[in-house]
């Protein structure tokens, strides 16, 4: 018999070494996330999965499961806030959603439509965010980052080629690629690269295969995220 | 109910598509009717607002004209609902606001090849465009938002039933959409 904490009033089993995320995704149990990737280690830097622990805002990517915890996620505090991180992140980039490949297929996007986002509310920001069209197979499109650094990890630690980093801080912060002129196609990246399937907005983009799946047809016009996320998550007694 | 709703409608910086997805309410347009009567609106070629319930706007804000419109219809309608991604995010008009305008209009009527004798047209009744194309409620208070491009006749008619029933309009999986 595993140890439990509380997850809006159910019960969620965890084994040891466990996230609140990990195990109530485990358990069937959808809270909202956007940087959390199943595959690498949390860094908790959205804040969309955050929920109140013991009456404390957490990160529940990143805090340890333990027994007894009083975890609440699906509450108006926490929508509310969810909703609000999310129009900032529409309002921060250039998130043109009827000219982008990534619709319908875009995390960030299923999570506004999940969360009854109608309107960014703030005051857009319009940054000038130039494309790098220049490696032959690969498009970057700099406009949608929403700096979850999901690229930068998976082609360090599993491409083994850091491709990707970050430069500047605070507002300034963005993503560079790590070539000296800076520009995509003086790099090794493949199409067959980790780096390539993790973006979960429409920064990382192949070549000519956009709009290939009709509208209605795609990722999240069939099921919303909240449905689909547990769908893609590991099952208890089953290896992450 | 004894009295029907007034609802106007306009395009500013939009393409009409909204309007159009409005008429694809289809049969239910005629429902509608028994419940609002349209004012000021492409439907009904009104030039102007007079006092509404509801006013329904496509389009961002691009221009001077689009300015004074945005403001008779704040000033005339109760509720004000931004429809489409233009009217909520600038939208496509809007992909010119990390440029700088009169770069843009030196280019585009000036310098590009086979202007030679090319000008900027500056005729008093062309309204004078925005430095940076505006989303509506970073000029005036929108009370509602109804996301899509264009949203589909299915959720207008749901987000409109939904408010003139007096419920917090929602849309849902299948209705709520940004392209």
């Amino acid at each position: 018999m595993s140890d439990t904490f509380m997850l809006d009033g159910v019960n969620v089993p965890f084994e040891a070494g466990q996230t609140v995320m990990q195990a109530s995704l485990a358990a069937g149990h959808y809270i909202p996330h956007l940087c959390y990737h199943p595959e690498f280690k949390p860094h908790g830097s959205c804040k969309l999965c955050t929920v109140k622990v013991n009456g404390r805002t957490m990160a529940s990517c990143t805090m340890p499961a333990e027994k007894d915890l009083n975890v609440e996620s699906d509450i108006d505090e926490m929508n509310d806030l969810r909703r609000t991180l999310v129009q900032m992140l529409f309002a921060e980039g250039n998130h043109f959603c009827p000219s982008c490949e990534k619709s319908g297929n875009c995390v960030l996007q299923a999570l506004g439509y999940d969360l009854e986002v109608h309107t960014a509310g703030f005051r857009h920001m319009f940054p000038d965010r130039p494309l790098d069209f220049t490696h032959p197979d690969i498009l970057l499109d700099f406009n949608r980052c929403i700096l979850c650094e999901l690229c930068v990890h998976a082609s360090s630690e599993v491409d083994g080629k850091d491709v990707f980093a970050f430069s500047g801080r605070g507002i300034d912060k963005h993503l560079i690629v790590n070539a000296v002129s800076g520009l995509l196609k003086d790099t090794d990246i493949a199409l067959t690269d980790k780096a390539m399937q993790v973006c979960p907005v429409g920064v990382i983009l192949q070549k000519r295969v956009g709009f290939s799946t009709p509208i209605g047809k795609r990722r999240y016009d069939i099921s919303p995220i909240s449905a689909q996320a547990l769908k893609d998550a590991p099952r208890t007694g089953s290896k992450p | 109910m004894s009295k029907k709703l007034k609802i106007a409608t306009t395009s500013l910086a939009g393409c009409f598509g909204c309007h159009m997805s409005i008429l694809d309410i289809d049969e239910r347009l005629l429902a509608l009717l028994e419940l609002v009567e349209f004012d000021r609106s492409p439907i009904t070629d009104i030039k102007h607002c007079s006092p509404c319930d509801i006013g329904i706007i496509e389009g961002g804000v691009c221009n001077a004209e689009n300015v004074h419109v945005l403001h008779e219809f704040r000033k005339n309608c109760k509720i004000l609902i931004a429809i489409g991604s233009c009217a909520i995010t600038g939208g496509l008009p809007a992909q010119r606001n990390h440029l700088d305008l009169a770069a843009c209009l030196t280019e585009v009527y000036l310098t590009e090849p086979g202007l030679e004798h090319g000008f900027i047209p500056n005729d008093p009744e062309l309204p004078l465009p925005l430095d940076k194309v505006h989303p509506l409620h970073e000029v005036v208070k929108i009370d509602y938002f109804i996301p899509g491009c264009p949203p589909s006749g299915d959720a207008i008619w749901k987000f409109l039933t939904d408010l003139i029933a007096g419920k917090t309009p929602e849309l849902g999986h299948g209705l709520i959409n940004y392209d």
